[in-house]
């Protein structure tokens, strides 16, 4: 006999689909930003359930800082094909070429930061009002803040000192003409819940989360992978390790772990035992204190 | 992790500033082993900075730059632990600023609410207003934690004091299930741990005591409540007749062949298929997203409500609402808002100020009518059409609105229907 309570992933999965339902009936040009990382996955997933059988009626918004992983923007074209849906892609590359933004120098130099004005200028030149995100509260202290409907100012901004209140389940997403909002439908998730439903759903995720043999440099406490964009200093060494990324950023500051886990059962029992969290290895986080929350602020995903 | 008790429970806290709401977050966080080495590092790290001699383990719980520099709490922040038992959300509120509408906030949604008392003070003007908003918001289970034991050398009489202070004025108050706990969140005792000081105590410590609530009753499974998010019609081969109701159901349980009718137009049909995604489930209930298909071609679309043919809510255009004021633009009487009810939205107008609460003494004041942030008050609001409601008593979600104010967009109330 069923006992008519939902266990927490079903709860957790029936939230999501709630709040992608309601980005659906409240906006008129919603997007997911899709990165091709397990948690932008795990959205899209979702929103193929919360309209089946018809479509997924969001395109797919790529920000593309030029520095990707080769095995994740394949993975991304598969999707986008075998789903049918829309991709639209804000190329960073393009925005340092005309000039809109500049490349930052220095040894630790990345283009984390430069991704903010092609996220804004995406979503002001496809006139999108709101942009779904797979960001969750637990990653960092800045995001355990952010609403499920999150208000971004005409400039992108957010204004964490002046949210709207968020009570039941009483989304509002009213907004005038150039603000938009971001939705975040997996905020109550940890990486543990993500991991523990991909392996329920079986979803399918790109190679790089995997234990595989991979190039790397020992930087920063963390393994780099080997890459055209990666300057090998005088003291650093290339060599081959079997390594599986946590997160996945852009190549150039995406740390691995060392792991023999090539299963998601594995990954699942690795992922339980971690002591550290998993923007651990994001050299961007590590910049001050507050580098989140500075970028939130200015209109980072 | 497996969790074996594997449900969702949601808390909130609730405490003034020095109650050690942030500290005991922390403990359970702690000694749940759910803080991680990196963010304890960096928190051993500031401790140190600011000259502290042991770790500030409230500092986990403040996220923003100005939190932290101010050492106070701005907004609520969601944390997440998960024990072998259960998974948990803590909705972490301010503990002064704006505290009440932090607090309905935080507690529109909770199945328990964590009222801290220090025990050196006992039971004061503040722990009053955090229990009537707890009852006032129905949240099914109330625990009382007084904290700091140590301060007052573990005394079992300074703690049986401040329970029977409590059960007194709380009996006037609508609360159903309220347990008690001494702790200290700074040495933790009762909170995962048993205290070894407390030997008088014999009930569970705070963690045992959230890992075995009883919340599968909190949600109502007799009134059969689903409001219709979206329609999805997806127009292409195999399913070119399909037209599905997709929403949320806020209580009760669907079945495959029930008799339904949809509000507000009364048209009645059948249920021909569930889907719960791809796949087609017999039988639904609270709180799954489904999507619905009926046997008739009938209209129907957002903000009409699917239910039962012998169990329906009211209809209404004007009814009474207890009300929290959420915003510092204060209420202008006569003035039209957005009511957002369910899925449904109408314009509203505040028709009349009944009374207001002054929520340390309960008392009813039907004299001062203006309406300021924090204020809780009896409103009477006029709808430019019929709302199907629910007394909240009975129902957390159908019997909930908010106001949002037309010229800015805000969310400036939240109401509970009065049934």
């Amino acid at each position: 006999m069923s006992k008519y309570y939902l266990n927490y992933l079903d709860e957790l999965e029936s939230e999501a689909i709630f709040i992608l339902r309601e980005v659906w009936a409240q906006f008129q040009n919603p997007v997911i930003l899709f990165s091709g990382g397990k948690d932008s996955i795990v959205v899209t997933h979702l929103a193929q359930k919360a309209f089946y059988p018809a479509k997924i009626p969001f395109a797919l918004l790529h920000v593309d800082t030029g520095h990707n992983f080769p095995e994740t923007i394949k993975f991304r074209d598969d999707l986008v094909k075998n789903m049918g849906v829309q991709l639209l892609v804000g190329s960073v590359q393009e925005a340092i070429d005309t000039g809109r933004v500049a490349e930052e120098r220095g040894k630790n130099a990345t283009r984390n930061t430069l991704q903010i004005t092609t996220l804004l200028d995406a979503i002001e030149n496809n006139k999108v009002d709101c942009a779904i995100g797979g960001g969750r509260r637990d990653e960092e202290k800045a995001r355990a803040k952010e609403r499920f409907f999150s208000h971004r100012d005409e400039f992108g901004q957010w204004d964490p000192k002046n949210q709207r209140p968020e009570l039941w389940n009483l989304l509002n997403g009213k907004h005038f003409q150039g603000e938009h909002f971001r939705a975040f439908p997996i905020s109550n998730w940890t990486e543990m819940d993500v991991w523990n439903y991909i392996k329920r759903e079986n979803i399918s995720i790109p190679s790089l989360y995997f234990a595989h043999e991979r190039e790397v440099v020992w930087r920063n406490n963390s393994w780099i992978p080997n890459s055209e964009f990666l300057k090998i200093e005088p003291n650093e060494e290339v060599i081959t390790k079997k390594i599986r990324f946590r997160t996945l950023g852009d190549i150039t500051i995406t740390g691995g772990i060392e792991s023999e886990a090539d299963t998601l059962g594995k990954i699942v029992d690795e992922v339980s035992t971690m002591r550290h969290t998993e923007r651990g290895n994001r050299s961007d986080d590590k910049r001050s204190e507050s580098a989140m929350e500075d970028r939130k602020r200015e209109g980072y995903f | 992790m497996q969790i074996n008790n594997n449900q969702l429970l949601r808390f909130t806290t609730a405490g003034s500033v020095d109650d050690g709401k942030s500290t005991l977050i922390g403990r359970l966080l702690y000694d749940s082993k759910s803080i991680f080495e990196d963010q304890l590092e960096a928190i051993e790290e500031t401790s140190k900075r600011k000259g502290l001699g042991t770790v500030d383990l409230a500092l986990f719980t403040d996220g923003l730059r100005d939190e932290r520099e101010q050492g106070i709490t701005i907004d609520v922040a969601y944390r997440y632990f998960t024990t072998p038992k259960r998974k948990f959300i803590i909705a972490d509120t301010p503990g002064h600023i704006q505290y009440t509408r932090n607090m309905v906030t935080g507690a529109s949604t909770a199945n328990a609410a964590i009222i801290l008392i220090d025990a050196r003070h006992g039971v004061i003007e503040q722990t009053k207003r955090h229990a009537f908003i707890a009852s006032l918001l129905q949240i099914p289970h109330i625990i009382v934690c007084v904290n700091k034991m140590d301060l007052v050398e573990y005394s079992e009489t300074t703690y049986n004091d401040i329970v029977t202070h409590f059960e007194e004025f709380s009996s006037k108050l609508a609360v159903k299930d309220v347990r008690f706990i001494p702790i200290s969140a700074l040495n933790g005792d009762n909170v995962v741990n048993r205290s070894e000081s407390m030997d008088w105590y014999q009930g569970s410590p705070l963690l045992h005591v959230l890992e075995t609530l009883h919340i599968s009753s909190d949600i109502n499974k007799i009134d059969a409540r689903f409001a219709i998010q979206t329609v999805i019609r997806p127009q292409r081969e195999g399913f070119i007749d399909y037209r599905g109701y997709a929403g949320r159901i806020s209580s009760g349980i669907y079945r495959v062949g029930d008799e339904v009718v949809v509000l507000p137009s009364g048209f009645t049909s059948k249920i021909k298929s569930i889907n719960a995604g791809d796949k087609e489930i017999e039988e639904a209930y609270a709180p799954m997203s489904v999507a619905m298909t009926l046997e008739n071609d009938i209209d129907a679309s957002r903000g009409n409500m699917i239910v039962k043919k012998n169990n329906q809510p009211e209809m209404m255009q004007e009814f009474d609402v207890m009300m929290c004021w959420l915003h510092n633009n204060t209420v202008r009487p006569g003035a039209k808002y957005i009511l957002v009810h369910t899925s449904n939205e109408q314009r509203a107008i505040i028709k009349e100020v009944v009374y207001k609460i002054d929520i340390n003494t309960y008392e009813r004041n039907t004299e001062d009518k203006n309406l300021a942030m924090n204020d809780i008050a009896r409103i009477k609001i006029r709808s430019a059409q019929n709302i199907m409601l629910d007394p909240y008593r009975d129902n957390r979600t159908t019997g909930s609105v908010i106001l949002i104010e037309e010229g800015t967009n805000e969310t400036v109330a939240a109401g509970m229907i009065v049934g």
